[in-house]
């Protein structure tokens, strides 16, 4: 769960013009990217394959007759070698077709529009309630370094990360879904307003408050907080470890020192200066925590029927539902990578001496 | 902190809101919570699943329908009647005149040859119901004929029970779906099938509005239906896996109707005033299949032996009570030629004394394929103890439903534990599965439950198929339990249970009647007050 | 017999003196110094103690349950948390506390197998790819990019998809998805080592790079692996039981935490306590390793 890798450190300046450096650095980024990716499709078409389920049974069902099978097996292309089926998939890739999805009998670019904005929703308020908490429990640790505030957030944070999801998803659904009824059960809308709200961006709260559908709004907000908050629960954890290493770290600085000498207030200090400070390592450190609420979105969505892209993939694997499975690796690992670039590219460019 | 404090409020509001905002289903719509991720198409030519057939039924129209009120005696739908040659090969339908598709096209009896047509000539997974009768892509147009607009001719290869025919006509495979509108959404030369998959082209009680899988789908009222408009605007079936949220929904009402609930949750919604239950018995049966490739298993004393290692009472009455009941033949109860004996039960001083002619007197070790779902996996580990006690140390894999069923279908189990519903209501469906294995190889064009488990019966076979043949009910009834008799002390099959069906519902939702087949779920009668 | 061997005191003194006299002594001497800080740390005592305890559960497993884990009482399902059965029984009748307990075992087993698959694993990958470089720090790294760019999760439940199930494929899988991490503090570790004076020394010598690698790199790669490795447990504890949880861990009737949590979702409206108390326990044992191993790394990784 904690598999959060550090920027790679920036390489030391050298005497060459900005721009080609850059560009340097940029094709050299570029490249690693292409190549991961294409890692990612091998290992996922390689895993998919040897996994003994049948693909077949996912088109025509357990009691087909014996001729009906076949035909299905060869429409799939199963025939043909693995390496010719790799190539196949491979060069659909690259013009924008990732498949149809056997299960869905829909285009799996098509299911991934309409699955991916539920995790990103939920993904989203998971990381807003994250900062949230995280930021200030993370200041206020690093501000009463090895006091007692200092442990009981350190205690709160490594709680964060001991708890497995789908339990507390589980505790949370039995407690305040129905022991107090504060919050609505599994799903993203209620039955009665499923059909109110027409999917423009995909994510129902924005397309609700869009077509004014006021109610809709509230309903998909007492939806989404539950799984949202055990989501955001998880990153706290990481956040708020996060921001009080780097709050000590500025807190340490002369110019801290400075700013107390002349006078100012100790919030000033705090907030204007040192947080201003740990501002961008902090962004990364977000983006991070927000790709793996992503990743952390599969369990969670199980337990609250929540239809994402964590559950489209599992049900996929569970089916052998190739195109499905790799569609959806493909987005998932293409989300990782763009957010490790970007916490990269924000380290080279906040980093003095990158610039 | 003024702001924290609004915030609360302003949540605190917005609660109550939402609470209020829950509390009830529209007036005219019936929400169904149903496990429906089976459902691979809506295509009437190709669901042959559960769930799927379920909604085919009630999006269109059949020649021949069962009369669930009258002991599932066959009835006209869009047949107004019928009649049979002497020889047993021809079948001529009048259409009932004036019905119309959804489309508002007329249905004539060019759209009856054309459906006939369409599901042999796909041949997906059901097609086999029909081309049993020698109806194939190449014969279908001269076998099915439309005589005039309003009357069809169809002609069957051998002189099969008219009752077995008949029978299978009630099932989805048989709809009549409406050709013009097929035709036109037909892309590439697939009869329309990918369109199909996801909406309807009917005359049923019901039409598609908005299908997404794995999600939900939403049906709208045929006003115009032959039979009388349906009692309820909208159906909503919402897929929702657990049962245990399927309850709660229900006691909030969120949703009318839970149809997977577990035994637990049963007992537990019994004591709600608001809730009731129904049930009727389902063709399904809940068995155990040992793979005769397994030398141990294929001992014949062994079979016998672990069928006397189930304690078929404590299972039924402590883990599927109220959802399951012993049956241990492979007929259902109401079917024609079902019987009612249940030899065995649970005897370990009998079992152990056949391991021991078989040369097993100490057990052995082998393995289960197990779905790892409910009730499932709790029958496994009850029969995992109670083998244990005669020595047999039964180790159990879990899996999802796919890699199981893949092992089974590829022989390469030792024992699975699995359920097999009716194709069509007619016993040859099930007779035919457990008791049909034309050729042991691998490489067999028919691959039933009988083959699944490498069970070798020429003999069998050969009785088995020639009773479709038999014209007198009785006498293939007769033909029927004898088989049975025997298959129950030979096979290779630990049969346990029948499924019954229940479903839970709001006070207030009356008329909803569970069928014996998903084909007979009707939606169409369900009232909402 | 000398005198300091007997009183605490001198062993103190002798522990923490300023000039060691040996080098066994020096090193016992920071180890004690590292004992001292950690001790300061109460969260890390606690963290170690539950660790213990878990090791202790698990020893004296036959004799803390009061009720055979495996053993059914089909009439006795579902019954609350009572004197008799202090967690409740499950759907099959069977003692909850029991399983609870017998579960340790079940969880040190994956752990342990998870962390001597991987920590060789990882560590072999990283020393290579840090000691090397070139290309082949470029292929083992982006090998390693791959694998951490993958959902962890969605991996692991891949590969036990595609091994069958069971504990040993689920520790397999696990094992695939968790040496990425280590790969890259090995690599890290063995880019400063491989600098130093006496690596080069030893280069120049003529040892071969097979034997510098093995003997000098990996070696001093293994404390800061230790130090990850614990506080990887709870993650691995937590895959393990979500894996379990989704039916493709341990096999019935290994009574595993994550599958018992997965089983008592039927009953957890009604029933709480089946689903309930395995959780806690998990809950427990993870916060247990994450105190742990923070106390760990305070002390041993200051850096």
């Amino acid at each position: 769960m904690v598999a959060i890798s550090a920027p790679t450190p920036p390489a030391p300046p050298r005497a060459k013009s900005r721009a080609a450096r850059w560009a340097k650095i940029l094709g050299r980024e570029l490249t690693t990217v292409a190549i991961t990716i294409f890692g990612l499709l091998l290992v996922t078409f390689l895993i998919a394959r040897v996994m003994p389920i049948d693909p077949v049974l996912a088109v025509v069902g357990d009691r087909a007759p014996a001729d009906v099978y076949d035909k299905a097996r060869l429409a799939l292309g199963l025939d043909k070698p693995y390496w010719q089926q790799f190539a196949t998939y491979i060069g659909k890739v690259f013009t924008g077709d990732l498949g149809t999805s056997v299960l869905t009998a829909q285009k799996v670019t098509d299911d991934i529009k309409t699955v991916f904005p539920a995790t990103l929703e939920l993904a989203t308020l998971g990381t807003l309630i994250g900062v949230a908490l995280g930021v200030p429990l993370g200041i206020l640790a690093a501000v009463n370094q090895g006091r007692w505030i200092d442990q009981i957030a350190r205690v709160i944070g490594l709680i964060g990360y001991s708890i497995p999801v789908f339990w507390l998803g589980l505790m949370g659904l039995l407690l305040f879904y129905a022991k107090l009824g504060w919050v609505a059960g599994p799903g993203r809308l209620s039955v009665a307003y499923q059909d109110f709200v027409t999917p423009v961006t995909g994510l129902v709260m924005l397309d609700a408050a869009m077509q004014g559908e006021w109610e809709a709004v509230i309903d998909a907000f007492w939806h989404l907080i539950l799984p949202a908050s055990v989501l955001g629960l998880l990153s706290v954890a990481y956040i708020s470890r996060m921001t009080r290493s780097f709050m000590i770290t500025e807190l340490q600085q002369q110019y801290v020192v400075a700013a107390r000498v002349k006078g100012l207030s100790e919030w000033r200090v705090v907030c204007g200066h040192a947080l201003g400070n740990a501002f961008v390592p902090l962004v990364t450190v977000i983006a991070l925590s927000y790709m793996h609420l992503l990743e952390g979105s599969v369990l969670t969505e199980t337990i609250f029927a929540w239809p994402g892209l964590g559950r489209y993939i599992t049900n996929a694997l569970l089916n052998a539902d190739m195109n499905a499975v790799l569609g959806g690796t493909l987005v998932v690992g293409a989300v990782f990578i763009a957010v490790n670039l970007f916490s990269d590219i924000l380290g080279r460019v906040a980093d003095p001496r990158a610039r | 902190m003024r702001h924290v404090a609004k915030l609360m409020a302003a949540s605190a509001f917005a609660a109550l809101l939402a609470s209020a905002a829950q509390a009830q289903t529209p007036k005219d719509t019936i929400v169904m919570a149903k496990q429906i991720d089976d459902i691979i198409t809506l295509d009437p030519a190709e669901a042959f699943e559960f769930s799927g057939v379920e909604a085919v039924t009630n999006l269109y129209d059949k020649l021949i329908g069962v009369d669930l009120a009258k002991n599932n005696a066959l009835v006209g739908e869009l047949a107004q009647s019928w009649t049979v040659s002497p020889d047993q090969l021809t079948y001529t339908f009048k259409l009932r005149p004036g019905v119309k598709f959804h489309s508002g096209n007329p249905l004539t009896a060019a759209d009856v040859v054309y459906s006939f047509q369409r599901a042999v000539t796909l041949n997906k997974s059901p097609g086999f119901i029909l081309t049993q009768f020698g109806l194939n892509k190449d014969t279908v147009l001269e076998k099915v004929k439309a005589a005039d607009d309003n009357t069809v001719v169809i002609t069957v290869s051998k002189p099969f029970a008219p009752s077995f025919f008949l029978n299978c006509l009630t099932s989805g495979v048989a709809s009549i779906v409406d050709s013009k509108l097929v035709k036109a959404n037909e892309k590439d030369g697939d009869w329309g099938n990918g369109w199909l998959k996801l909406a309807s082209a009917g005359s049923g009680a019901y039409k598609v509005r908005a299908y997404r899988p794995n999600e939900q789908y939403a049906l709208d009222a045929n006003e115009g239906w032959y039979k009388g408009a349906p009692k309820t605007k909208r159906i909503i079936v919402r897929h929702v896996a657990e049962p245990a949220s399927q309850r709660l929904l229900l006691e909030k009402g969120d949703i009318d109707i839970a149809r997977n609930l577990s035994k637990d949750q049963l007992a537990a919604v019994k004591s709600n005033a608001n809730v009731k239950i129904i049930q009727g018995d389902k063709g399904y049966i809940l068995y155990l299949g040992l793979n005769q490739k397994n030398p141990n298993l294929a001992k014949p004393e062994v079979r016998e032996a672990l069928k006397w290692l189930v304690d078929y009472d404590a299972i039924e009455k402590n883990i599927v009570e109220g959802t399951y009941k012993g049956h241990e033949s492979f007929l259902p109860k109401g079917f024609l030629g079902a019987i009612d004996d249940k030899p065995y039960k649970l005897d370990v001083a009998k079992a152990k004394e056949l391991l021991a002619k078989a040369g097993l007197p100490n057990g052995f070790t082998v393995t289960m394929d197990t779905r790892s779902v409910n009730p499932i996996t709790d029958i496994a580990q009850a029969v995992q103890s109670t083998w244990a006690q005669a020595g047999i140390k039964l180790e159990i894999l879990p899996g999802d439903g796919k890699q199981t069923l893949t092992k089974y279908r590829a022989r390469t189990h030792d024992i699975y534990i699995g359920q097999w519903g009716p194709d069509y209501l007619d016993p040859h469906t099930n007779a035919e599965t457990f008791a049909i294995n034309e050729d042991n190889g691998e490489d067999a064009k028919s691959k039933t439950l009988a083959w699944r488990n490498a069970w070798d019966i020429p003999d069998m076979t050969k009785v088995t198929q020639a009773n479709v043949l038999e014209s007198d009910a009785s006498k293939r009834a007769a033909v029927y339990g004898s088989l049975q008799r025997d298959h129950q002390k030979v096979s290779p099959f630990v049969i346990m249970f029948q499924q019954i069906e229940v479903s839970a519902q709001r006070k207030g939702v009356d008329n909803w009647v569970i069928g014996p087949s998903s084909d007979t779920n009707f939606y169409a009668p369900i009232t909402k007050n | 017999m000398t005198d300091h061997a007997t009183s605490p005191v001198t062993w103190h003194a002798w522990l923490t003196t300023t000039s060691p006299e040996s080098r066994r002594q020096a090193k016992l001497g920071q180890l004690y110094r590292q004992w001292l800080a950690f001790r300061k740390n109460p969260a890390a005592v606690v963290g170690l103690v539950i660790v213990l305890a878990l090791l202790l559960l698990a020893a004296f497993a036959p004799l803390i349950a009061q009720h055979d884990p495996l053993a059914q009482a089909l009439d006795q399902r579902l019954l609350a948390p009572s004197a008799k059965h202090w967690f409740g029984t499950d759907a099959l009748g069977r003692d909850i506390f029991s399983r609870v307990v017998y579960g340790t075992r079940v969880t040190l087993v994956i752990v342990m197998l998870v962390v001597i698959t991987v920590g060789p694993l990882g560590l072999l990958i990283g020393c290579a790819a840090g000691y090397f470089g070139g290309w082949v720090d470029t292929v083992l790294m982006r090998i390693t990019d791959v694998f951490l760019a993958f959902p962890r999760l969605v991996l692991a439940l891949a590969f036990v998809a595609a091994l069958g199930p069971g504990l040993e494929n689920a520790v397999i899988a696990i094992a695939f998805t968790a040496w990425p991490p280590y790969a890259r503090v090995a690599r890290a570790e063995t880019m400063i080592i491989r600098n130093a004076d006496y690596i080069s020394a030893m280069r120049l010598q003529g040892a071969s790079q097979m034997r510098i690698v093995l003997k000098h790199v990996v070696p001093m790669c293994v404390p800061s692996l230790i130090v990850r490795t614990t506080y990887d447990m709870a993650g691995i504890i937590i895959i393990a039981a979500g894996l379990g949880f989704l039916g493709l861990g341990a096999q019935p009737p290994i009574p595993e935490w994550g599958a018992m949590i997965s089983t008592g979702r039927e009953q957890i409206f009604d029933q709480w306590w089946v689903a309930t108390f395995p959780g806690i326990a998990i809950c427990v044992v993870a916060l247990g390793f994450n105190l742990l191993g923070d106390g760990l790394r305070d002390v041993l990784d200051a850096r």
